[in-house]
């Protein structure tokens, strides 16, 4: 028995599997954080069921958690996990086939009971009868070890068990050579004055687990993770829902105006308003309201009431909204809605992941009724996504619909904090005071309307829903007006494009594939990318993060490679939109598996294309 | 447009240019005079009212009227409204909404903001028909009606909007209707003086689609098929005065004023939800008399605009005003001071 080595890697991906009861979010955040306290890059994606209360011991039950760090930039969650924690059969029935091969297994040898295996379809004892040979299996009596370490404590038994995820986090700690004294530090924090005798337990628990790393001969070897090349500065851990709650209070902040959030809960974009909700003593106002319409609505009468009007959903409820998206759109108030899209149709798959609503946020209204549309492209993405949404929607009295997705909404990255001195300010400015007001007079280069809310003295008037007319905003069946109506409206859309910022190419300026990414897939294209352009490929990437309008500088770029591939989780829409726009034969890469890309699907994709 | 300072606030100072489009004959016009006189009455400037109305004939109201004006979209205006009396609750927030607009395709909303008892002056044009698109029945027509889409005779059961009202705890409820002027006024003017959601119902005559709808209640005996309540005051009716409402058990009836003790008559308490109740729930179908004027008044209930800026207070003066700082910098954080970059790789210390 040698000395234990330490192995240099600069990328581990792991994935925590276990029952909801489990404690597998919280060892998963509290890797993440230490990691990146470390200076590591990370990122991660939480799985979970979409019963609330499934079984326990069953694989519909399993909850999961993946984290990637390290020291490449990381972009995605991770492709395979390099070391699996499966805290009982179910949890290893659920995820060994995606462990690479060789990777590390570590599961809880107590919870293999013939009963909990029969339960999942194991026939004997999956780590000891070959079905995973090939993986380094690492069956660790977690339950006894735990309960041994607190033989002492005055607890319940039940108590004592719930403590086994500290166990576990200690083992990883040690196994990844992580600072200790960083969870010692929040197990004070969090438990110590509330619950002394928990903060005790967890303590004793998680020393118990880091020396059960040292001591015994179960590892051979341990973790050293490159530090990563991260830009300096003040850094916090965010995942993308709260990230862009953030960005509405810091608009609000910035604007000098009050936020105004009617909402509606649905999964996975509630943490949006749950956060927002928190931060009352910040002015906002949420406004939780009896279905997505009336949502939208109150924010549509905050907007009227010169509030920074918000409302946040996911896609079925982007479908309930349309109808007062066109009114939005005509009555020309600045909104935002900012769609967390989950997989379709209908309720489709809650808890998943997808970008399927692209055309529903381009196109999903009646009429010709045109929306600026910013997709976020990761977790901390979200806050500069939305401030932008506000700073547009203020600037040219236009709703903009913001997306992001499951995949980053929920998953976290970290997040260089700014200063609220480097965010840019700006002003509502509505009419105060005007001998001639007229609702629809226009600025004559963003082509913004007056507005003047209700109680300026003098300027009441009346705006609607049905067309107006082209500068007194009176209602206006004249046929040529609304020609002209419907010109401005799409031309004011299209005129965003002077705040939209070109896209920057990454990797060369021209060249045999361009890959264009969107929203989520960022990460994962620019991964694979980077990859490839290490191996010498002659191909690039660009994101788009806005899509109505796109960079103006982006017909361009498409121009000068030979090949163009858009991966997408959906069957293709934003191929549809490049196509029609720019006539070129876009190739897709479309997965809808309520799962995020993995970076060799991107690869080999491009690799197919290249001819190798 | 401008206010002038000596400006007369009489009904012409909340009339706009615009020309009124509503059939001749239309109840909605007798209404519009009665929501005036109310608005006179209340004597807030015309740029401190604002007007929300969904989408129907009776949903026209707003650009009649020289105040702010919102013509949304159907059934939404409640909502709508919500978000802008939250946003500016010094305003004057009026509804205008039917009878298909508030209760059917409205009728979440409708129901929502009465539970929130926010402050709005809901005025509900019932005319029992939908005007706009041309004679189909609503949740208000009777049983049996002929309308377009019913003509075998409607087979819904009709919905009491004030029985619903008061049903969910709504705090302020009225009926009128187009032809009492003065009565519309009155009930409008109590309405937005009350510091909660006030519904005022106002019967309306679409003279196109349902001309005569409320005729019996409006004729030359109406007398005998309407008792006007009034807070204090015995609840006594009929063409001679000869008739009144009497407790049996827990249920009201008719009796001739001849024909009962005086002490016997109850007298209106517009306080008392459950007498409020069954006089809302009268009807000539049931051959008793519609309750007109303010039925059931409860001002005491905390209004829901009122109590949002309320908790944002409370808030405020707990935690204080933070600075932004301090928000975006909380949660797990660190500091990644330099990055050093050599051949051999890149290191943050
Ligand atoms: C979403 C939607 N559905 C249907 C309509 C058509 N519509 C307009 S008004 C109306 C009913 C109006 O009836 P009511 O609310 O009683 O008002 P009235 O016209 O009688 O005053 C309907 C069905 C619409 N404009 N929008
Ligand atoms: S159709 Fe009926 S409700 Fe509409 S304006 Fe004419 S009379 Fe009035």
């Amino acid at each position: 028995m040698g000395q234990i080595s330490l192995k240099s890697v600069d990328q581990v991906v792991i994935k925590f599997t276990g029952d909801s009861g489990d404690g597998m979010q919280l060892v998963g955040n509290q890797l993440t954080a230490l990691a990146a306290v470390s200076g590591n890059d990370v990122n991660s994606l939480p799985d979970y069921p979409s019963e609330i209360r499934a079984p326990a011991g069953t694989v519909a039950g399993i909850s999961g958690f993946q984290i990637a760090l390290g020291s490449r930039d990381i972009h995605t969650a991770g492709d395979a996990p390099d070391v699996l924690v499966a805290m009982n059969p179910a949890a290893v029935q659920h995820s060994y086939k995606h462990v690479v091969k060789g990777g590390m297994i570590i599961t809880d040898s107590d919870m293999f009971t013939e009963k909990a295996m029969e339960k999942v379809g194991f026939k004997s004892n999956p780590c000891t009868d070959g079905t995973l040979a090939g993986y380094d299996v690492k069956s660790i009596p977690f339950t006894t070890l735990t309960r041994e370490a607190l033989k002492d404590l005055d607890m319940g038994p039940k108590d004592k068990d719930r403590c086994k995820n500290f166990f576990v986090l200690g083992v990883l700690v040690w196994l990844f050579n992580k600072n200790p004294q960083d969870v010692l530090n929040f197990i004070n924090t969090k438990f110590g004055k509330k619950l002394p005798k928990i903060a005790e337990a967890n303590t004793i628990v998680f020393k118990a687990g880091l020396n059960y790393g040292e001591t015994t001969v179960m590892f051979q070897q341990r973790y050293d993770l490159k530090a990563a090349t991260i830009e300096p500065g003040f850094y916090r851990n965010i995942t993308g829902n709260e990230a862009a709650a953030l960005g509405l209070i810091a608009a609000a902040k910035k604007s000098n105006m009050q936020l105004l959030l009617g909402s509606y809960p649905i999964t996975p974009a509630t943490d949006i308003l749950h956060e927002v909700s928190k931060h009352k003593n910040f002015g906002a106002i949420t406004m939780q309201m009896e279905d997505e319409i009336a949502g939208i609505c109150a924010a549509i009468g905050g907007a009227f009431a010169g509030k920074l009007a918000v409302t946040t959903t996911s896609g079925p409820g982007l479908a309930l909204k349309g109808e007062a998206l066109g009114l939005a759109v005509i009555m020309e108030i600045p909104l935002v809605i900012v769609n967390v899209q989950r997989g379709g149709p209908s309720t489709g798959l809650p808890t998943k992941t997808e970008q399927s609503d692209l055309l529903q946020a381009m196109y999903g209204r009646n009429g010709d009724s045109p929306m600026p549309v910013i997709a976020a492209g990761s977790p901390d993405d979200c806050f500069m996504a939305a401030f932008e949404a506000c700073q547009i929607a203020i600037k040219y009295r236009t709703p903009v619909l913001l997306l992001t997705d499951g995949y980053i909404g929920q998953g976290s990255c970290p997040w260089k904090v700014p200063l609220e001195s480097e965010l840019p300010s700006f002003e509502a400015n509505f009419t105060k005071e005007d001998a001639d007001f007229k609702s629809y007079r226009r600025d004559p280069e963003t082509l913004a309307r007056n507005i003047a809310i209700p109680g300026t003295k003098g300027l009441q008037h009346r705006v609607g829903s049905l067309e107006k007319d082209v500068l007194t905003g009176a209602v206006s069946h004249v046929p040529m007006n609304h020609q002209i109506m419907t010109d401005i409206r799409k031309n004011k859309v299209a005129g965003i494009v002077r705040d939209v910022p070109n896209a920057v190419v990454n990797g060369k300026e021209s060249g045999k594939v361009l890959v264009i990414g969107w929203g989520g897939t960022y990460g994962a294209v620019k991964g694979a990318v980077d990859r490839l352009i290490l191996q010498g490929k002659s191909v690039s990437s660009i994101n788009l993060r806005w899509i109505n309008p796109f960079p103006a500088n982006l017909a361009k770029i498409i121009a000068n490679f030979d090949k163009v591939l858009i991966p997408e989780l959906n069957t293709g829409q934003l191929s549809v939109l490049i196509r029609s726009q720019f006539l070129v034969d876009t190739v897709s890469l479309n997965k809808v598996q309520g799962d995020p890309f993995r970076e060799y699907e991107v690869i080999d994709k491009v690799n197919e294309m290249l001819g190798e | 447009m401008t206010t002038t300072v000596n400006e007369v606030m009489d009904k012409n100072y909340f009339t706009s240019k615009a020309e009124v489009k509503w059939c001749p004959g239309c109840g909605d016009y007798a209404i519009i005079n009665s929501v005036k006189g109310a608005m006179v009455n209340r004597a807030k400037p015309r740029d401190e009212v604002a007007i929300v109305s969904g989408i129907g004939c009776s949903s026209r109201f707003p650009y009649y009227m020289e105040t702010y004006g919102f013509h949304t979209i159907h059934g939404r205006a409640a909502a709508i409204a919500s978000g802008l009396k939250v946003g500016k609750p010094d305003l004057d927030v009026w509804v205008i909404s039917g009878d298909g607009d508030s209760t059917a395709i409205g009728g979440n909303h409708w129901i929502h903001a009465i539970r929130r008892n926010i402050n709005l002056n809901y005025v509900l044009i019932n005319n029992k028909i939908y005007g706009l698109t041309k004679g189909q029945y609503s949740p208000t027509s009777e049983m049996g009606q002929i309308t377009k889409t019913t003509p075998y005779g409607v087979i819904d059961y009709p919905m009491n909007p004030l029985v619903t009202a008061l049903g969910i705890g709504g705090t302020f409820v009225a009926r009128s209707i187009d032809k009492d002027v003065k009565m519309g006024e009155e009930i409008c003017t109590r309405g937005a003086n009350h510091p909660g959601f006030s519904l005022m119902e106002m019967y309306s005559n679409c003279v196109i689609f349902n001309d005569g709808a409320h005729d019996k209640i409006t004729g030359k005996d109406k007398a005998d098929f309407t008792i006007h309540v009034q807070h204090g005051k015995k609840l006594i009716f009929g063409v001679e005065n000869n008739l009144c409402l009497v407790q049996d058990g827990f249920r009201i009836k008719m009796a001739k004023v001849s024909d009962v003790a005086e002490s016997a008559i109850i007298v209106h308490d517009e306080t008392n939800l459950q007498l409020a109740t069954l006089l809302a729930d009268m009807a000539p179908s049931k051959g008793q008399p519609v309750a007109l004027g303010v039925i059931y008044c409860d001002p005491a209930k905390k209004s829901y605009d009122f109590m949002v800026h309320e908790q944002v207070q409370q808030v405020i003066a707990s935690k204080g005003e933070q600075p932004l700082d301090k928000l975006l910098r909380a949660g797990d954080t660190w500091t990644i001071s330099t990055t050093l970059c050599n051949a051999s790789g890149c290191k943050t210390v």
